[in-house]
């Protein structure tokens, strides 16, 4: 990589962030491949490609959104000022809404007729099927038959949304498999098809482009702490999945050294348990889905399964630049249980009347241990990646109250 | 760095290449996924297969996740899987065909992070020794060269490329490149193995335009099911590829518990007989 004073210039040409991304993917898709990030290069250094995603995020999304100072939960900790970046607040309820609306602006660009997408938890499959609706083109959501269970009003609210939702079966029937799926059915329909992938994953160009797209949250976070306290952070955090929330956060902070930067990935009953989707803490460097990154598999290779409360974090893999982070030590990964998760849920929710996604539990659930051994003028910023109103089922499943 | 700088191959493939041309016709390739469904089983039919008449073997290795290929192949390779096939047992398994067999070219066909994790170095001296003639790895394309495909060459193991009906233009020289041997394998879909088929007329055109670039042996695949439809393929190619359909023959042959049926090989070798059968025409 050719930066010198920057962590901010990856990837290289080849779309590698050291040794990880790259371009792992057959040979069908290669030369759509190689358009989409000629199309995005293109984009990029189009004036009027900015404006009008500036002017989507800000007309239709609701950017910006607030910063939020969490004083109910700073008080409970006692310690760093806790900070909430409302993503939540967005259309669609989540963060992904940034990404998609720049994807498909991309897409119309290129002439795409038809939209296909994966989605896990279904925050990114609503907001897909959002901007399809939007911009009136067909669009199909892959999900994993055990999300489509567990995620039941996003499924609803996609076909309301006017998208077809296609209950993966195979292999573990998560968001892994819906994103195999989501490849093949892109091999199959190369020339009319845009892929729009949710995360800072896949092959290149997508791990950048979802990155830039999602560098919207820093962005704001940065100009809106300098006007709340006048200097930056000492701790930005945000959940791990593949990781766009928290790319997103990051990525306009690589740079100031002082700000330390903590992702937290899902651990499931415990690391220790081998029941986790925590693939930086408990996986190793590996090939799958276009990208070489790290990932939970066993000793021949195999892809193995991950496990979280939360959909949208149950995956075996992360985005390639967060990889690069760890190895590289900028970023610290850190694990929250399903169980430390459940605790900061009904915390938020009870002391901030902000019922946060089971995601982006995970983040308060590590701002929950971290917060109280600050001190009391130090700030701490959490991604509040998504809202919790999709999750309250398998809640109260897991409190064992029945609705 | 040019072609001849590589550390010669086994030779068997081009020497089976050459052979069918002295014959006159095209070749059959047959694709299994190694330990379906289960090793001893997958030898059995490895071992039969030359007789039956297969040119070539492509033999798959298992991965959880074959992003490129149908239910079926990828139903196969869980099956496998869950009967403890590794790429070691897949290593040995050719080592055990080339104890009776020193003929018949062996390409492994699979995806690359098993490889990977495995260790590029220590895997292609370990397929060089067992008798493997090619790879064709389905999620390498010419980008991706520097991990397998130029170590490959220069381990003396021929790496196949995949051509699609995408390449086409600027992007052909660059996927026919110095480093691909062999065969050129021609999917001749937009698609997933096992599914649609294309037409002798679009097969026709991709043939030309492909030999306008390569003097290599072109190999055409997907979706060719029955023998009249690979004598069509081989009329037109140097060789015909069947790999979902023999893989359903081992399927439709399995108990309900997913064992082995006492036909199950004779099944699986007398249905690539007739695909022989069509190719030889």
């Amino acid at each position: 990589m050719s930066q010198v004073n920057s962590y901010r210039t990856g990837p290289d040409e080849g779309g590698h962030f050291g040794i990880f991304g790259g371009r792992f993917v057959a040979e069908t898709l290669m030369p759509l491949i190689l358009d989409v990030e000629k199309a995005y290069n293109d984009a990029k250094n189009d004036p009027g490609f900015d404006q009008e995603f500036r002017s989507y995020l800000k007309q239709y999304a609701g950017r910006p959104n607030p910063l939020y100072f969490a004083e109910r939960l700073t008080e409970h900790f006692g310690g760093a000022k806790v900070y909430l970046k409302r993503e939540e607040l967005n259309h669609t309820g989540s963060h992904k809404i940034n990404n998609v609306l720049g994807q498909i602006l991309l897409a119309r660009r290129m002439g795409k007729k038809r939209i296909i997408a994966e989605t896990g938890a279904g925050q990114h499959g609503v907001a897909v099927a959002t901007v399809c609706a939007l911009f009136d083109l067909p669009c199909k959501i892959y999900m994993g038959k055990t999300d489509v269970e567990r995620q039941a009003p996003n499924v609803f609210r996609m076909k309301l949304l006017g998208a077809e939702v296609e209950a993966v079966t195979s292999g573990s029937m998560t968001l892994k498999d819906a994103m195999n799926e989501g490849l093949r059915d892109w091999v199959a329909n190369v020339e009319d098809t845009f892929y729009i992938i949710g995360t800072v994953a896949g092959p290149h160009p997508y791990p950048e482009m979802v990155r830039d797209f999602q560098c919207v949250i820093g962005d704001e976070t940065k100009t809106q702490i300098m006007e709340a306290e006048g200097r930056l952070p000492d701790v930005v955090t945000a959940c791990i999945g593949g990781g766009s929330n928290a790319m997103g956060l990051f990525h306009p902070f690589l740079d100031d050294k002082s700000v330390r930067i903590i992702g937290v990935e899902a651990a499931g009953s415990g690391i220790e348990t081998g029941e986790h989707a925590a693939s930086l803490t408990g996986g190793r460097p590996g090939v799958l889905h276009g990208n070489r990154t790290y990932l939970l598999q066993d000793d021949d290779g195999q892809i193995t399964e991950a496990h979280s409360i939360s959909a949208g974090l149950d995956y075996p893999g992360i985005g390639p630049e967060h990889s690069w982070l760890k190895d590289i030590g900028r970023a610290e990964y850190v694990s929250a249980t399903d169980a430390e998760a459940l605790e900061a849920f009904q915390l938020c929710s009870k002391k901030e009347g902000i019922i946060p996604a089971l995601e982006s539990s995970h983040a308060l659930a590590y701002v929950a241990k971290l917060a109280p051994s600050m001190k009391k003028d130090d700030i701490i910023v959490a991604c509040l990646s998504g809202r919790g109103d999709k999750d309250v089922s398998t809640v109260a499943a897991h409190l064992g109250v029945e609705l | 760095m040019t072609a001849q700088s590589f550390a010669p191959d086994s030779g068997r493939i081009k020497a089976r290449f050459d052979a069918l041309k002295k014959e006159g016709r095209s070749g059959l390739v047959t694709f299994i996924t190694a330990g379906d469904p289960n090793y001893d089983t997958g030898l059995e039919i490895l071992k039969g297969l030359p007789k039956a008449g297969a040119d070539l073997i492509e033999i798959g290795m298992p991965f959880t996740d074959p992003m490129a290929d149908g239910p079926a192949i990828q139903a196969a390779g869980l099956r496998a899987l869950a009967g403890g096939q590794t790429l070691a047992r897949t290593l040995d398994m050719v080592g055990e065909f080339r104890a009776d067999n020193q003929d018949t070219p062996v390409i492994l066909m699979g995806y690359y992070n098993p490889i990977y994790s495995y260790g590029v170095e220590r895997f292609l001296k370990e397929a060089r020794d067992a008798g493997v003639d090619g790879l064709i790895v389905v999620d390498l394309p010419p980008e991706e060269d520097a991990e397998l495909c130029i170590p490959s060459a220069k381990a003396g193991v021929n790496f196949i490329r995949l051509t699609t009906p995408t390449t086409v233009g600027e992007r052909l020289p660059v996927v026919l490149n110095e480093y691909t041997s062999g065969f050129v394998y021609y999917v001749s879909i937009l698609g997933i193995t096992g599914t649609k088929s294309a037409t002798d007329a679009q097969i026709n055109e991709a043939m030309s335009r492909l030999r306008a670039h390569t003097d290599l042996p072109i190999a055409v695949g997907f979706g060719i099911k029955t023998p009249d439809h690979a004598k069509a393929v081989a009329d037109v190619a140097d060789a015909a590829v069947v790999g979902s359909a023999i893989v359903d023959k081992i399927k439709e042959n399995l108990d309900e518990n997913g064992q082995a049926t006492p036909g199950l090989v004779d099944a699986v070798l007398s249905y690539v007989s007739d695909l022989a059968q069509g190719v030889r025409g």
